[in-house]
């Protein structure tokens, strides 16, 4: 299973590609691609979207669900997902309602 | 400290304007990430796994009160409230938004900061001994070569595509604090039997994953010869040094695979092309450099013994931030003082805007306008009158940077990695 994410342009906040098509700024509200139709489907929309100047650094990752959450195979992405491991007031494990960091 | 000439203002002021103009561009979409990476890379930012970074140069790691206040007011003003101090003697930011870029780079360039050459494989920040100028045990203050190499390496055509970044130490002590053998190049500063002062230089260190110690290719290099010979030695990297693998490309991989002795022969053999030319340093141009750099006029200051004394017995834990982070000053009456920026459970090099702007305080009241960043990724006040030293420590640790853990296993020099 895999989701696209990137950094957007203007402040390089880490997103992920959402469901209704927006870069999302939270790793929960991605959507997964279960197939290689779906992975080129996500890749399309990326491309279009680094085109276009929205985001950079676009990239296919490998994800599972566990719990209902999405959770980064990758320790990497993990970390994006999450915030900086020795700052758990910064990043996405800041904002209000998130539990720990993954 | 060294100070601005107007070429150095004008030369600051116009890359500060064709960046801003290049982050325009990009944020407009009329470059493409792959055009522009490359740019953002020559002026120190970086796209990290959450936000863009920034490293702002500071020259051998020395700055005075304005400067530090400046950083504290971009810590504010565009980041987070805190900055992180390297182990290059630098600061990085690790928030701001790249349409900021061009009034953080305003900012900075309107107290003599910038953020050129703090990316990219070119000749990076010149590091040198956080208690230069002040050491009791320093044959002659470093940092005047250091800034002859940054002045000399500052957008060098030749050296601003190397096959990897380059880094540059120098030290004046017997007891090397700049870690020099742990950088590409080395550099002792010292004396030879005529009293005529050169350095002892040293090739091929470095940490990473492949760490390894530097090797001395040269016993004594007459100060003149400074920009020639490492010339040399950077022409003998660029043609010979690995393109081909990152992991293999520093200079450090180029020394043991060709074996110090035979690449001392080769970069002497360039040196021969090199010596007599046009970079020899002339002995008026070293001193005029030199000049920025004099000591503060430091008077007599005995009373500070007796304070001392009574202070100690007063306070175990004053005694014991005595003990740990107040050195030996050339001055009897005076000490450097680190300030320690490794507080337990807290991140390693990092400072809040109100700490930094507190430091900036200190060092105007008693440290002659003067602040070190250590490669330790410590804050140095480097000329502390002893009998002040009691009123520097409850100011520090009114703002929370009183540790007593200089040099010791809790003073850790950490690199922030996958972080």
């Amino acid at each position: 299973m895999k989701i696209l994410t990137a950094n957007r342009l203007t402040d390089g906040e880490a997103v992920w590609l959402a469901r209704d098509g927006i870069w999302a700024e939270g790793i929960e509200d991605a959507e997964t691609a279960r197939d290689k139709d779906g992975e080129a489907r996500l890749e399309a929309i990326g491309k279009a979207a680094s085109e276009a100047n929205q985001v950079v650094d676009v990239n296919l990752i490998d994800v599972e669900l566990l719990d209902g959450g999405i959770v980064p195979l990758r320790l990497r992405e993990r970390i994006r997902a999450a915030g900086p491991t020795n700052r758990a007031d910064l990043g996405k494990q800041a904002r209000p309602g998130t539990g720990p960091a993954a | 400290m060294y100070r601005y000439d107007e070429f150095d203002h004008d030369f600051v002021r116009a890359r500060v304007a064709e960046f801003s103009d290049q982050v325009a561009r990009r944020l407009a979409g009329e470059i493409t990430e792959d055009q522009f990476k490359p740019l953002r890379l020559m002026n120190g930012v970086y796209l990290q796994l959450h936000a863009y970074m920034l490293r702002i140069a500071i020259p051998y790691g020395t700055l005075n009160s304005k400067q530090m206040r400046m950083l504290a007011h971009i810590a504010r003003t565009y980041d987070k409230g805190y900055g992180h101090f390297t182990t290059r003697q630098n600061l990085q930011f690790n928030w701001p938004a790249l349409s900021d870029m061009p009034d953080i780079l305003a900012d900075l360039a309107s107290v003599e900061m910038h953020a050129i050459q703090t990316s990219g494989n070119c000749i990076r920040n010149v590091t040198a001994d956080h208690f230069a100028g002040a050491a009791a045990d320093e044959v002659a203050d470093p940092r005047p070569y250091a800034e002859i190499l940054r002045q000399w390496s500052s957008v060098h055509p030749e050296f601003s595509y190397l096959p990897r970044k380059f880094k540059i130490a120098v030290t004046g002590a017997s007891r090397d604090r700049a870690a020099i053998q742990t950088h590409d190049i080395g550099l002792h500063l010292k004396k030879d039997a005529g009293g005529m002062l050169g350095f002892a230089v040293y090739v091929g260190g470095g940490q990473g994953r492949t760490p390894m110690v530097a090797k001395k290719i040269r016993d004594f290099l007459p100060e003149e010869d400074l920009l020639s010979y490492t010339t040399a030695i950077m022409r003998v990297y660029n043609l010979y040094g690995r393109r081909d693998n990152k992991y293999k490309a520093r200079i450090k991989i180029l020394v043991h695979e060709t074996g110090p002795e035979e690449f001392a022969r080769q970069v002497e053999a360039e040196w021969d092309e090199l010596r007599n030319g046009g970079l020899k340093l002339p002995e008026a141009d070293i001193r005029a450099i030199e000049a920025y750099f004099e000591p503060p006029p430091l008077a007599d200051r005995p009373e500070g013994d007796d304070a001392l004394r009574a202070a100690r017995l007063d306070s175990r834990s004053f005694g014991a931030w005595l003990d740990q982070n107040v050195t030996t000053h050339r001055h009897p009456d005076y000490a450097a003082v680190t300030i320690s920026l490794k507080g337990i459970g807290e991140v390693p090099g990092d400072a809040s805007d109100s700490q930094m702007d507190a430091v900036a305080d200190l060092a105007e009241r008693y440290a002659f306008d003067e602040i070190r960043v250590s490669h330790e990724q410590n804050l140095i006040l480097p000329h502390v009158a002893r009998a002040d030293l009691k009123a520097v420590h409850d100011a520090l640790v009114d703002i929370g940077l009183a540790t007593a853990n200089s040099n010791l296993i809790s003073d850790i020099i950490a690199c922030p990695g996958l972080d």
